[in-house]
């Protein structure tokens, strides 16, 4: 459902070479290191504990010196290198259905054809699987299948969802008792270690102020031009936080970093990085719900980029965190807090509050227009969205969008279909700007 | 004149409008899309451009008629037809030489004295039989010269390969390969001559003086009046590789919605069932869309599965929804894959079911998918208005209009014109009178100088 992309980073126009991508060299270094730590866990009597981007508890296995593989940023990883094709095909061989949510069917299919992750290292096998967020269903059918394959123990924690819009006090007490009951328990068997307290506190912290950072990097969108675009770009500057770094020193010097370089560019009034070079001309400020498509990213990257489009917000980028919503990581209450991002993940709030979220976001970043990408596979994402898409259009008078696409089957980002639906949108816009005018 | 020129590069058949600098509607042409788009876009804005000057024409013999030759008047309708006439001629013409010149390729010689007779025998056949063609109403089943040449070649070549004792699938298989040739090729056809001879047909030999002088004074207005495009914009399927710079592209939805509006004011709601795509388009009172859906991933329900179901039956495309219309009860067809729909209609007519009845089933099932994307779009308000080829037959048009009532009440107005075809080409040509308004440059496509330089 959720992902992150940990990429090359985009490269600039060759009359760019300034430092204003050092964020970016930094953020791959970060991912390169951790997969290579991860190749070498086993020779290094590292445990591995297998968990999923929403809900991730990353505070809570680095204190226990749990090394966290994430299924789905491998997957997406595949798609972004070509290779998801052919590990979907694998799984397909295997008896999953076409229909079948395609991280899973990519995931599975690495898995049989030997195991090796993204960057050519073998990914170790998990010791343990943790499934901190069971608003994907998939999820759960997901570890199902990998605990058949490694025979290894799941821990779950039930994270029960907003119908009503809020986290109640009850709710919270539900996580917060069976993290202590369940899984601190469970995490602490495995790494032979009792849980300090005091660590995950100061880990709390530290995720904290990485936070701080990515919201104003966030909401430096607000400003014209807009020096980021908070979707294609925004799936960059995501990787750190939603994955292994939360937490961790690094982070937090990434995202100031990140945030420092965004600063410079706003004040420069520079528009974003874009596949062929930073964007001059900002035409059409847009607010994008759905993930991305990972097997054709950079195409579908340049259908808006090319003709002056920049993604000012999405709800894609919030999956593992809606920290510009107000929540942080609290080293006063940790696992309060730890149970509060659970219950905060984006596709575990109502349609309601989904809403009202892409509405707040077309109107405090004055989009001309909202477009989805809808992936048939993930219901988590997909169930609703075009009664969201009216109710905006209605609430806000900005003209919808809808697009179709795969997070990683090549097979079904019909590229020319695509492109003609998101060019006859932008031009919408443009027809309806005219008309404004007039 | 001055006027702007709009062309829609469909999947099936490629539209081209012209329109004045008023924007009135003077010219539009048709004509079936191939595997070359630059030579598709030159014929149907020919047959645009020759529309126009048959405006002019008529015009000019309502002027003689006024000056002593009052049936000059009525000469226009019988003029078209025998231009169309020497326009095929023409083209078989080619076809001919084009099929000399595959036999003459062939690397093996043992038949190709007997094929090369039997390929001018059978064309000398179509020839034969192409006055009758443009004589009589209703005699063509299509307009596109590969619809037409087909048909007789392929009629012809079954005579003759049943008394010969040629291969039929030798002597069609010429066809096959000339045809794209000469259909991908762009070949320059004065007006002024083809219409002379379609004069000359007009009047045959005992004409009197007075009305030949009068009937070659109009021709010679029609074919030198200066037409001076200075715009161009193309909408369609084939966007993507149209002979257009970027600047003069827009979309389809863009380009149905607008002219859908123009000829319908009061649209809200637009669907297009084109060749491969359908398209649901909310517009505003100006024309502008609001919002829209498209079929995504696959294209059942779409003008090309009636035509593979018309293949199936081995009926004409125009012929399946007058069929459908005389339905006793409609039979139930799945409408998510247009092959299995193709089983399903073998299997149900194996089963004893009526043509007709299954036909009628085909027809709510496209619809039924068109309904559900314009659910998506937003619903229906009044007006509704149904455009693209799909909207020529008569059944879609009633089941549609059925759907619409039982899912939006009654009372919505429902448009469906017989021009609903050329709305996208309409639309951007109304693009490009937008452009023309706003001291844009004209653009000239380089499909449009090619032709010029011949």
């Amino acid at each position: 459902m959720t992902t992150i992309p940990i990429l090359d980073p985009v490269k600039p126009a060759a009359s760019t070479g300034s430092s204003k991508d050092d964020s970016q060299v930094r953020q791959k270094e970060m991912i390169g290191d951790h997969f290579e730590r991860l190749s070498t866990a086993k020779e290094d009597g590292r445990k591995v504990v297998y968990t999923f981007v929403p809900g991730n508890l990353t505070e809570l296995l680095r204190s226990l010196d749990l090394l966290p593989v994430l299924p789905e940023i491998n997957a997406l990883q595949a798609g972004m290198r070509k290779q998801s094709g052919a590990f979907i095909a694998e799984a397909e061989k295997l008896g999953h259905s076409e229909d079948v949510c395609t991280y899973v069917k990519c995931d599975i299919g690495m898995m049989k054809s030997g195991g090796i992750g993204p960057t050519g290292k073998r990914l170790p096998e998990p010791d343990l699987l943790l499934l901190s967020y069971t608003g994907c269903f998939t999820f759960m059918k997901w570890f199902e299948l990998l605990r058949e394959q490694y025979n290894c123990p799941v821990v779950m924690l039930h994270v029960p969802y907003q119908g009503e819009g809020k986290v109640t006090p009850e709710m919270r007490k539900y996580v917060v008792d069976q993290l202590e009951r369940d899984v601190i328990p469970a995490l602490e068997k495995l790494a032979g270690k009792k849980l300090d307290m005091k660590d995950l506190a100061r880990r709390l912290d530290l995720s904290r102020q990485a936070e701080d950072d990515l919201v104003k990097v966030w909401e430096s969108a607000k400003h014209r031009p807009s020096p980021i675009d908070g979707y294609f770009g925004g799936v960059y500057y995501i990787g750190p936080i939603f994955s292994a770094f939360r937490g961790t020193e690094e982070a937090v010097e990434y995202y100031k970093l990140l945030r420092a370089e965004v600063e410079e560019r706003m004040a420069r009034n520079e528009g974003p990085m874009t596949p062929d070079g930073p964007s001059t001309k900002e035409r059409y400020r847009l607010v994008i719900e759905g993930p991305p498509n990972w097997t054709s990213f950079t195409d579908f990257w340049r259908m808006f980029s090319r003709e002056g489009a920049t993604v000012v917000a999405s709800t894609y980028t919030r999956v593992g965190g809606l920290y510009d919503d107000g929540f942080r990581h609290d080293p006063e209450n940790p696992l309060e807090s730890l149970a509060d991002y659970c219950l905060g993940c984006y596709t575990n709030h109502s349609l309601p509050a989904r809403t009202a979220m892409i509405e707040k976001y077309v109107r405090d970043y004055e989009a001309d227009g909202f477009l989805i990408n809808s992936v048939k596979s993930c219901n988590s994402f997909s169930a609703g969205q075009l009664l969201i898409l009216r109710e905006i259009e209605k609430r806000t008078g900005v003209p919808g969008g809808f697009v179709e696409s795969d997070l990683v089957d090549p097979r079904y980002f019909g590229k020319a279909n695509i492109e003609n639906r998101v060019q006859s949108y932008l031009q919408m816009l443009e027809a309806r700007k005219d008309r404004g005018a007039t | 004149m001055k006027c702007v020129v709009g062309i829609d590069l469909g999947s099936t058949t490629t539209k081209a409008v012209l329109l004045d600098e008023g924007g009135e509607v003077i010219g539009r042409g048709i004509t079936n899309s191939r595997s070359n788009y630059e030579v598709a876009c030159a014929v149907a804005r020919e047959e645009a451009l020759r529309a126009a000057r048959f405006t002019v024409l008529e015009r000019a013999l309502v002027a003689e008629a006024q000056h002593g030759v009052p049936e000059a008047e009525r000469w226009n309708r019988t003029l078209r037809d025998q231009f169309r006439l020497e326009l095929y001629l023409d083209e078989l013409g080619e076809l001919r030489e084009e099929i000399v010149r595959v036999l003459r390729s062939l690397s093996y010689h043992r038949d190709r004295e007997v094929l090369t007779a039997a390929a001018h025998e059978v064309i000398d056949g179509i020839v034969a039989e192409a006055p009758a063609l443009f004589s009589e109403v209703g005699a063509r089943r299509s307009d596109f010269f590969r619809d037409l040449a087909a048909a007789g070649f392929m009629a012809g070549a079954e005579k003759i390969a049943s008394r010969d004792g040629i291969g039929f699938e030798r002597l069609v298989g010429l066809f096959d390969r000339a045809i794209l040739d000469v259909e991908t090729r762009l070949t320059a056809r004065p007006f002024g001559a083809l219409l002379t001879r379609a004069g000359a047909r007009l009047l045959g030999t005992e004409s009197d003086e007075l009305r030949r002088t009068a009937l070659t004074r109009a021709i010679g207005r029609a074919a030198a009046e200066p037409i001076e495009e200075i715009s161009f914009v193309g909408t369609g399927y084939g966007r993507q590789t149209l002979p257009f710079p970027k600047s003069a592209v827009k979309s389809e939805i863009l380009c149905h919605g607008r002219g859908a509006h123009r000829v319908f004011p009061g649209t809200r709601t637009v669907l297009d069932i084109g060749g491969q795509d359908t398209k649901a388009i909310q517009v505003d009172d100006a024309g502008v869309v609001t919002s829209f859906q498209m079929n995504d991933r696959c294209a059942a329900g779409c003008g090309r599965y009636l035509g593979y179901i018309a293949d199936e039956l081995n009926l004409g495309l125009h012929e399946l929804g007058p069929l459908a219309l005389e339905a006793h009860r409609v039979v139930k067809v799945n409408s998510t894959c247009t092959v299995f729909a193709g089983a399903e209609l073998r299997e149900r007519l194996a089963l004893g079911e009526r043509r007709e009845d299954i036909l009628a089933g085909l027809h709510r099932s496209i619809m039924l998918r068109a309904m559900s994307l314009i659910a998506r779009s937003g619903g229906v308000d009044n007006e509704f208005t149904f455009t693209g080829g799909v909207c020529r037959n008569p059944m879609a048009t009633k089941v549609l209009g059925e759907l619409v009532e039982e899912n939006y009440g009654a009372g919505i107005t429902i448009n469906a014109h017989s021009d609903s075809i050329f709305m996208g080409a309409l639309g951007a040509a109304m693009f490009g009178l937008d452009d023309v308004r706003a001291g844009r440059p004209a653009v000239m496509p380089s499909f449009v100088q090619a032709a010029m330089a011949q």
